[in-house]
């Protein structure tokens, strides 16, 4: 294994001058950043800044115009066959007509299951104890987003993108994204998530990324 | 941890797609309603004199599966892509190829194979020679694949627009058209007492063909649908 000379440890996720351009218009960037093991860092950005863009671009969705992403010190390409990355999107990915434990064990399948928990377990944990065999078309939008986090618990990731997390949830819920976000970096996990702002941290002041439009 | 391997990957997603089916399962009724009624049409417009129908029926049921499968296509990966699932599904660590063989074989089941199931009654409608009915049965269940398969790909590339049904008929029925001749070529050549064998092996071998193929190029028109 190679040790760089002063011994830095590799992070999470490292961005080096990266620019994403949609139809030859750039829309973010460059940013570079480094994310290491129990950090959780906010990007902010106003609307239109490119936060999910970000994000997208993070995970592999969309291929960015220039720079590298590097995963745990490779480059992107090997995490999409890693298990090593949960995406949050707008977009939950649950089906209405399946319960909410037959969504989450959908999700075990597709992504792997972390040890010591269950989708029971993991229901429980995001308060929707007694939820497991309601359809999830019958959830609320807030409870929807609770058995999407509740998803992030199952799935062995050890980097988090979560893109507004806080949208859709009331006062516990907010609470409870930073209680599941203190537990997963202090596991060795690390986040990165988006906010217009609107939310500030109950614990401690986490490192923040400004994303701003490209003149 | 368990990571689980792209079997189980697999496995899941045929379990959840089959539940769902199953939760909606008036829907798996309705391909088989339109074909129905289409046959229906026929001797409306022709006439019930059974000789000419005899002489049409197996074409007429042809084009008929065909458009019933056409109009189900659409709902292949819509529903997954606008809940998110199929970001999801494109993030996997498993092969994406796999996981789309797996819903398309789901799609074949639940829309395509009622359909096979439902035309010994089709040709019943139209006095298709009874010795015919078997060739039309084998040419179906070759060709109902082939056209899941090949409609997937179109699907995949307009999945990211909305009201896409004209166009995606524009893409899919050219694509259509040698299935529906090798398939129509079959019955015509058994009805006429000609040997049928060899269409029924070229259909054979473009699905298996396809079934190589169609789950990569799918693949690859998520991954620009998506972006």
């Amino acid at each position: 294994m190679a040790h760089s000379p002063d011994h830095d440890p590799i992070p999470l996720l490292e961005a080096r001058g990266l620019v994403f351009a949609r139809n030859d218009e750039v829309v973010f960037g460059p940013i570079d950043f480094r994310l290491m093991a129990g950090e959780v860092v906010l990007v902010e950005g106003d609307n239109g800044a490119g936060k999910t863009t970000l994000l997208k671009v993070l995970s592999g969705l969309l291929v960015a115009e220039a720079g590298e992403i590097r995963l745990n010190g490779d480059a992107l390409t090997l995490a999409r066959l890693s298990h090593q990355v949960a995406l949050l999107g707008h977009l939950a990915g649950l089906k209405g007509d399946l319960t909410a434990e037959e969504n989450l064990r959908f999700a075990i399948g597709l992504g792997g299951l972390r040890a010591g928990i269950t989708p029971v377990l993991a229901l429980g944990s995001v308060g929707l104890e007694g939820y497991e065999d309601v359809p999830v078309r019958q959830l609320s939008a807030g409870q929807r987003k609770r058995v999407a986090l509740a998803r992030l618990l199952l799935v062995p990731a050890a980097l988090w993108l979560l893109d507004e997390p806080y949208a859709n949830l009331d006062r516990g819920g907010i609470e409870l994204v930073n209680r599941l976000l203190d537990e997963h970096a202090r596991r060795g996990g690390a986040a990165l998530v988006t906010s217009h702002g609107a939310y500030a941290f109950t614990s401690g002041t986490p490192r923040r990324l400004p994303l701003r439009r490209a003149a | 941890m368990r990571y689980g391997t792209a079997a189980s990957a697999c496995f899941a997603l045929l379990r959840r797609d089959l539940l769902l089916s199953w939760r909606r399962r008036g829907d798996a009724l309705n391909p088989v309603l339109f074909a129905l009624i289409v046959v229906t049409l026929f001797p409306l417009a022709l006439g019930p004199e059974p000789n000419q129908l005899a002489r049409i029926a197996a074409g007429v049921i042809l084009v008929a599966v065909l458009i019933a499968g056409l109009l189900a296509l659409d709902t292949l990966f819509r529903g997954d892509y606008e809940d998110g699932t199929l970001e999801q599904l494109v993030l996997s660590p498993h092969p994406l190829p796999l996981l789309l063989a797996s819903k398309i074989l789901v799609h074949w089941l639940i829309t395509a194979v009622p359909l096979v199931l439902a035309a010994p009654l089709l040709a019943a409608m139209l006095y298709l020679p009874a010795d015919v009915l078997p060739v039309l049965i084998a040419a179906l269940a070759l060709a109902t694949p082939l056209l899941s398969l090949l409609g997937a790909v179109c699907v995949a590339l307009t999945v990211g627009m909305r009201r896409s049904g004209m166009l995606l008929a524009l893409l899919v029925l050219p694509l259509y058209v040698p299935v529906l001749i090798f398939a129509a070529g079959a019955c015509d050549a058994a009805q006429a007492g000609l040997p049928f064998v060899a269409p029924l092996l070229w259909l054979g071998a473009a699905l298996a063909l396809a079934l190589v193929l169609a789950p990569l190029a799918c693949a690859a028109a998520l991954r620009i649908s998506i972006t």
